[in-house]
Parts: C-alpha cells; sequence; structure tokens
C-alpha cells in the first residue's frame, strides 16, 4: 500500500526555514532519515513546503474561483512537510514514522494517511 | 495500547530490522536457518522486554545484540561440552578461549547496509538455481511467508518450503560467507542479484499463468529490492550502472500496471493503454534512475531495456513515440543481448521508424531463425508490415498462420479479425 505522511505545520514552522545550529542538527538527522527510508525501499517521493505565508488557496463555488492569500490560521491543520511512502501496512508506516527524528522544535504531529488504489475504486462486486 | 497493539506496534519494528539481523547473524553461524532461528528469538525476548521498557532508541542495534548474546550463549554451551573432556585428561583450570567470543562482540558495530547487502548476494549466489535464489530471496529479504511465495508462484507451499530448505542446505555445503562479494568475482554475482530481482517482477508482471494476469505484490517486491539495493551500492561506479539500469526498467513498466488490463481482465498492448493512467510519478522515478545509469556510461540490456521503455514513457499519445530513437536502441541492443525476439522489435521499430519495407527486409532475414518457427508475433508483425505496405493479400495470408500458432484464444480472435479486415 501507499501513504502519504503528513507532518504537520507548527508556530515554528509557519515562521519559515531558518539556519541555525539547531535547525541544521535537525536538518542533518532527517536526511539521515531519508537515507535510511531510501535503503528501505520504502520512499517514493518527499518534500519540505515553505510557510502558508507563501501560500495561496483557491475556493471552489460552483462555477465561482477565488483566490485567498496566506498566511493561514489553524496553524496546526496546515501540512508543513510530506513523504509517499510504499510500505506493507500501516503497521510498517507508524514503525517508520516513530523512527522520524523531531521534525519540529517544539511538540508537533504525523499524520499517516493511507492512499486509494485502483482496487479501492473499483465497484465491489454485488455491492 | 492493548497488549494486542503493543505486540503488533514491536513485530512491525522486527519486521523493518529482519533481513539485516538475518544477514548480520549468518555471518557469525554461517547457517540462515540458524540465523533465522536467532533473529526469531530476539524478538521473543523484545515481546517480553520492551512492553515494560519501551522500544529501545535503536532497536535495531538491540534486537541484534540480543540474539548474538543467544549465539554466543549457544556456542559456549559447545564449548563447555568439548572441555570437560579435555579437562579429565589434562585436568586444567578452564583459560577460557575467548577469541571467537571477541571477534563477535567487535562484529557487533558493523555496517547495517552491509550486512543485508551480504544476504542479497548469498540469497542470490549463482550456485543455487534461479526458482531458489527468487524463493529465498523473497523469505529472508522480503519477509514473505512460504504461503505468500507458494501463492504468488501459483505452487504448493511444500515445493516452495522444500526449495527453501535446499537452497539453504546448498549455501552451508558450500561454505558461503554471507559477505558482499569483491573483485572479479563481483560483476557476476551481481548480474545473478539483478536477474533474480528481474525475475521477481517478471513472475507479477507477466504473470504467464493463473487467473490474474497481473500480481502486483511480485512487482512491489522486486521493486523494493531495487530500490534497496540502488541505496546501498555505490552510485558513482560504473560497474553498479545495471543495478539503476534495472530499477529504471522495472519503475517504468510498472508505471503501466494501472492501465494494462482491460475491463474483462485481458491484457492491454501499448497502443491499446489509456496512457492518462501510467504513473508519472513511477515513470519519473523511472527516468531519474535512467539518467543515473547513463551518467555512469550504463549501456547494459537493462539500462538499454530502460532506455527503450522510456521513449514509450515520454510519449503521451502512441503518435508521438520516438521510433528512430527506439530503432538506434535496438541496433545496441542486439549486441550486448542477442536474441531473435530483440531482432523481431527491431524489425518492428525499423518498420515504424523507415516504413513496412525497412521492416520486411529485416522481418525475411529472421524467417529461418529455429527459435522464432512457431512463434506467432513473428507472422502477425510481417502481416502488419505487408498492409502498410499495401499487399493485403499476402498480408491476409500472414495474420492466419499467426493465428494458427497462437495459443491464446483472445489473441486467435484478434489475429483473425486482422485477417478479416485485410479483404
Amino acid at each position: 500500500m501507499r501513504v502519504m505522511v503528513l507532518v504537520k505545520a507548527t508556530e515554528d514552522s509557519e515562521q519559515g526555514f531558518n539556519p541555525t545550529p539547531e535547525t541544521m542538527a535537525m536538518m542533518e538527522a532527517m536526511g539521515k532519515f531519508n537515507e535510511d527510508l531510501e535503503k528501505a525501499g520504502i520512499l517514493l517521493a518527499g518534500d519540505g513546503l515553505k510557510p502558508s505565508s507563501e501560500a495561496k488557496r483557491v475556493a471552489f463555488d460552483g462555477a465561482g474561483r477565488s483566490v485567498i492569500d496566506g498566511p493561514f490560521a489553524e496553524t496546526r491543520e496546515l501540512v508543513a512537510g510530506f513523504w509517499l511512502w510504499q510500505v506493507k501496512d500501516m503497521d510498517e508506516a507508524v514503525a517508520w514514522v516513530k523512527r522520524c527524528p523531531n521534525p519540529m522544535p517544539g511538540p508537533s504531529e504525523i499524520e499517516i494517511r493511507p492512499i486509494y488504489e485502483l482496487e479501492d475504486l473499483l465497484p465491489q462486486a454485488g455491492g | 495500547m492493548t497488549t494486542g497493539e503493543t505486540h503488533r506496534a514491536i513485530e512491525a519494528v522486527f519486521r523493518i530490522e529482519r533481513a539485516r539481523l538475518i544477514g548480520g547473524l549468518a555471518r557469525l553461524v554461517r547457517d540462515v536457518d540458524r540465523a533465522e532461528e536467532l533473529a526469531q528469538d530476539a524478538l521473543v525476548i523484545a515481546l517480553s522486554e520492551w512492553p515494560g521498557t519501551g522500544i529501545p532508541v535503536n532497536p535495531g542495534a538491540w534486537l541484534m545484540t540480543a540474539a548474538k548474546r543467544r549465539a554466543i550463549d549457544a556456542i559456549r554451551r559447545d564449548r563447555m561440552r568439548d572441555r570437560k573432556h579435555e579437562e579429565l585428561v589434562r585436568e586444567q583450570g578452564g583459560t577460557t578461549d575467548s577469541a571467537a567470543e571477541d571477534e563477535m562482540i567487535a562484529a557487533m558495530d558493523e555496517d547495517p547496509g552491509d550486512e543485508l547487502l551480504g544476504l542479497i548476494f548469498t540469497a542470490c549466489h549463482p550456485v543455487l538455481s534461479p526458482d531458489a535464489r527468487a524463493a529465498l530471496t523473497l523469505r529472508v529479504v522480503g519477509g514473505l511467508a512460504t504461503d505468500e511465495i507458494a501463492r504468488a508462484f501459483l505452487t504448493s507451499e511444500a515445493t516452495i518450503a522444500q526449495r527453501i530448505v535446499r537452497a539453504k542446505k546448498t549455501i552451508g555445503k558450500a561454505g558461503l560467507t554471507f559477505e558482499v562479494p569483491r573483485g572479479r568475482e563481483r560483476a557476476e554475482r551481481l548480474a545473478s542479484v539483478l536477474e533474480v530481482i528481474y525475475l521477481i517482477f517478471n513472475e507479477g508482471y507477466a504473470a504467464t499463468s493463473g487467473e490474474d494476469l497481473v500480481r502486483p505484490a511480485l512487482c512491489q517486491e522486486a521493486q523494493r529490492l531495487a530500490r534497496m539495493l540502488a541505496a546501498l551500492m555505490p552510485g558513482d561506479d560504473p560497474e553498479n550502472a545495471e543495478i539503476f539500469g534495472l530499477l529504471a526498467l522495472i519503475e517504468i513498466q510498472a508505471s503501466r500496471l494501472p492501465a494494462r488490463t482491460g475491463p474483462d481482465g485481458a491484457l492491454l498492448t501499448l497502443n491499446q493503454q489509456n496512457r492518462a493512467h501510467w504513473d508519472r510519478l513511477l515513470i519519473r522515478r523511472g527516468l531519474e534512475a535512467l539518467e543515473r545509469a547513463q551518467a555512469i556510461r550504463g549501456d547494459g540490456p537493462y539500462a538499454l531495456q530502460a532506455a527503450l521503455a522510456a521513449c514509450h514513457a515520454r510519449a503521451f499519445t502512441p503518435a508521438e513515440t520516438d521510433w528512430g530513437r527506439i530503432a538506434a536502441l535496438y541496433d545496441r541492443l542486439r549486441v550486448v543481448m542477442p536474441s531473435p525476439v530483440v531482432d523481431l522489435n527491431r524489425a518492428v521499430a525499423y518498420s515504424m521508424a523507415f516504413g513496412p519495407e525497412a521492416g520486411l527486409r529485416l522481418i525475411d532475414q529472421l524467417a529461418s531463425a529455429a527459435a522464432l518457427r512457431n512463434y506467432a508475433p513473428l507472422p502477425a508483425a510481417r502481416g502488419d508490415f505487408l498492409l502498410r505496405a499495401g499487399r493485403p493479400v499476402e498480408a491476409r495470408a500472414a495474420f492466419e498462420t499467426a493465428a494458427g500458432l497462437t495459443r491464446n484464444a483472445r489473441e486467435r480472435d484478434f489475429l483473425l479479425a486482422r485477417a478479416e479486415a485485410c479483404g
């Protein structure tokens, strides 16, 4: 199965990247973790996202499209980075996420979302 | 967390570490079976200790230490047995022969990637048949259970179990060391590893029998193995170019999995596939791997086949296909991997790049090849060239010959319909 692993934003990450000894050490630990993911053959893609102050949202309502400039509130619901992994099951994904170095200086969260695969989208027999 | 959840979490950690544990332990005890047992022992210890202590910071090292202690204890017990005998004779106090033990402790800090690679190279050793290599690799590196492997290869569990037991015995008898080969031996051993990965991939991709024409679980195992190998082996050594070639080839082939079967389960040709369903991420990964192969002058069979696959992957519609480039790639492929099938595909590429007459010239040189005498795709391709060259009567006869050679009912219907359409 494939999963999208979402590193949730914090007040810190919303400030943008600031190269201090601490953040550089964190980047290095994250680089090592990425290497481990590659060596395990599960890493498909991944990147870090700039703060929402540089983001835009497009709101949809019928034919209407309106553009909203960042930054956005509800910081903890925002995404600061992502990976795409191919794993055997959710247990494996959780075990890998637990190995991830702290992605933020303070408390933070990482969310694991299974991706719809082709077979999930096919009409179920007898359904 | 309930006990059940805790155990599942520990087992998930164990699964991540298992192959490397077996690799490291097998180096020590020179016995895959024993290494598997020791790894399992380490899991049992973890299941009893971790619920109290929590999962250690470096679970891999923890499990390895636990398993190696077990191994050392067993060796000590054996030695005690031997020594009692000696002591009776010499009446001497026990000076502990600790050389072997020191060696073990020293080996604990080895590079985990190297241990994993050593296991892959040993499970794929040329002393084993390709089938045995594939089964053993899926078992010890992929962590698949025997019944899963049996299902994947559409054979009985007993057959696979026996195949694995024999493979382990052969490795023991040959005295293999579970090291990564160096020097002259390396190229041959690496070729053997790549062959196994591609065999596993093809068993899933081009399923020759069984109800499902595609078994994605096997494709995924092969992709994982190829990605592991690409990440673990130095990427700047031209001798490793074919690793990236193979990775590129299977990533690009796998990108077509969502588009390869029709609603009735039949396989679709490249031209029939809905290219919007190709997995663009896998294509991108494949193209990146191909670039890495080419950057270190990769020009072997896998890199060339990947380059061919890439030509199709880059074309959003069949009409955009760069057939001139494909024809040139086949010119090179037939040199490094001579085969009548490659020559036939080359003829098809020539017909597309330079017109049906060019294809006919090449295919008529091939018609006498013994390997292709009863090969339906040859008269099928010839029929296509003839029709495009404005020779419908001969084309019809060629399609009918092809229909008479194929054993696949769906393909026969398709060829007869083409014959009919020649008028």
